[in-house]
């Protein structure tokens, strides 16, 4: 594998404002960089059984899809675990005024729920000490054990109040729907800590990423993820969490969202008629998916036509829904310029810049 | 406004409801515990005969994942998709405020009936009161006493405006 090369570093854009990204990674390098923050017990253990950490699948390395050339560190560090490199690659050239950290540490590829929370602890100390207290423009999604959700609300109230902890992070790909009540205790705690709760790309390992079982490519696996989103979104909705936690607000990130209009129209059309099933549901499903989510931009599914774009856009029916974001490193645009569909009305382009995820953040308190 | 009866009472009880023919549009009649209720039986998202539907009730959710039946018998379910409407006021259940069905007035009235302009039903309404004296009778120079036999209609009410007075 080639690291280093700078053929497609990416370079960042002045857009005529300071923006939000709302979608940069930040990887572990290796098991050992957690050490500082694992008990003794947990050392010996990783060290005595030559555990090296959880195995994500979800951007495999060299894949063409996966990182830009250029953003791996000079001896070969993974792309993702230098904040050198954020600085230099992201947060300066793009002029970010505040940028949210998403670490895929897969903690719930770990069956054991104990080394699941410890390292999902250990993950969480380590970006609140070498990501946030390093570097002030960093926000950071905490990661936490979703396989054992009483778990994973131990963590939220263990983290959930640093300033820094803005959201917490679960994989798009579940061994269940999200909104299906065994998860309440992570959505609970995250109200309780008034956290958003972020889903994005990626998943539990040992799951098949489509609900037809396991693709044969990992094309299939990475353009197939949209139907994951949509599953989520209509569990989370239908199962009444957002009636239930009246504050709680979920974010899909690096999950596209040209397809949101179908979705919409098809589930507005089914509960009318089928509204009996889930009579907690107060509204038209797509009014929580307008009130209550927000999207990450990238990846663009674009439309070559910028006309298009709006149409899109106008067709959610909200201009609140979309937050700007690079998703540093990964490879979603090859030009600066295609980060941010162009033609959009000023207004507009300012609130997906910035405006919508300061008011989804709540960056204003 | 037009007046057409609809049937006697005791054809038309609790839990039931009948649908007629008036003046080129058919129209659901609903007993609802003893409250007479019509609405037009057309479904307003694709024109479905609604009033054939299942009369139900309205599932409600006093709290998560709990469901309640209320109402029961107060709403009707859309052949065709499912739409509910409320049986005692025409408006849908999703969307009460924006989709909603035609209703009409219907009141209980004693014979006869008058104006009515259904021939129909008026005859059927005057067989029922009227008494005639054939060749087989008794003796009419018997003592006789007059006897009127007072029946109630369901009566159904066709126009933009309310009955100024409901007629006893």
């Amino acid at each position: 594998m080639e690291h280093g090369t700078t053929a497609l570093a990416p370079r960042g854009m002045d857009l005529g404002q300071p923006v939000i990204d709302t979608d940069i990674h930040c990887n572990v390098p290796n098991v050992r960089a957690l050490f500082p923050y694992l008990s003794e017990h947990w050392r010996e253990y990783i060290t005595y059984s030559a555990f090296k950490g959880p195995v994500d699948t979800a951007y495999p390395r060299g894949a063409a899809t996966s990182s830009l050339p250029g953003t791996s560190g000079p001896d070969g560090e993974a792309p993702g675990t230098s904040l050198k490199l954020v600085r230099e690659q992201v947060l300066d050239p793009w002029n970010v005024e505040l940028g949210i950290l998403n670490c895929t540490y897969a903690v719930e590829s770990l069956h054991n729920p104990d080394t699941a929370a410890a390292m999902a602890s250990a993950v969480n100390d380590w970006m609140i000490a070498e990501w946030l207290a390093e570097e002030p423009r960093l926000r950071a999604s905490m990661v936490a054990p979703s396989r054992v959700p009483e778990m994973a609300a131990q963590e939220i109230d263990r983290i959930g109040s640093h300033p820094g902890i803005v959201q917490v992070f679960l994989p798009v790909v579940s061994e269940a729907p999200y909104g299906h009540r065994r998860y309440w205790p992570i959505f609970e705690a995250a109200q309780r800590h008034d956290l958003t709760v972020s889903l994005q790309f990626g998943g539990a390992p040992g799951n098949p990423p489509t609900g037809a079982g396991w693709p044969s490519y990992y094309l299939e696996d990475y353009a197939g993820m949209a139907q994951v989103f949509q599953t989520q979104i209509l569990n989370l909705v239908v199962e009444g969490v957002f009636d239930h936690f009246p504050r709680l607000r979920i974010a899909m990130i690096e999950g596209g969202w040209t397809w949101i209009p179908s979705l919409m129209w098809r589930i507005d059309k089914d509960w009318k008629g089928l509204r009996r099933e889930v009579p907690w549901n107060t509204m038209p499903p797509s009014d929580y998916i307008r009130g209550r989510m927000r999207f990450s931009l990238q990846p663009l599914d674009a439309a070559p036509d910028p006309k298009h774009m709006l149409q899109l856009i106008e067709q959610i029916g909200s201009d609140d829904v979309l937050m700007f974001s690079t998703d540093y490193p990964h490879w979603h645009f090859d030009r600066p310029e295609e980060a941010v569909p162009a033609g959009l009305p000023a207004e507009l382009r300012r609130k997906i810049l910035s405006e919508n995820a300061r008011s989804f953040y709540r960056f204003d308190k | 406004m037009s007046r057409h009866v609809v049937c006697r009472v005791d054809e038309l009880p609790p839990g039931q409801h009948r649908i007629i023919s008036v003046r080129g549009r058919t129209i659901g009649v609903f007993n609802v515990n003893g409250e007479y209720h019509a609405l037009l039986n057309r479904c307003p998202h694709r024109a479905a005969p609604l009033c054939q539907g299942v009369v139900t009730g309205l599932i409600t959710s006093p709290a998560q994942y709990q469901r309640e039946l209320t109402r029961d018998g107060e709403i009707v379910r859309c052949p065709w998709h499912g739409w509910e409407f409320d049986i005692t006021d025409g408006r849908s259940v999703f969307n009460p405020h924006r989709v909603r069905t035609r209703t009409y007035e219907v009141f209980v009235e004693t014979a006869p009936p008058g104006e009515d302009e259904d021939p129909d039903a008026d005859a059927a309404g005057a067989q029922l009161v009227q008494a005639t004296i054939g060749p087989d009778d008794p003796d009419p120079t018997l003592e006789t006493y007059p006897v009127e036999v007072e029946q109630q209609f369901v009566v159904l009410y066709l126009g933009q405006s309310k009955p100024a007075a409901r007629p006893e």
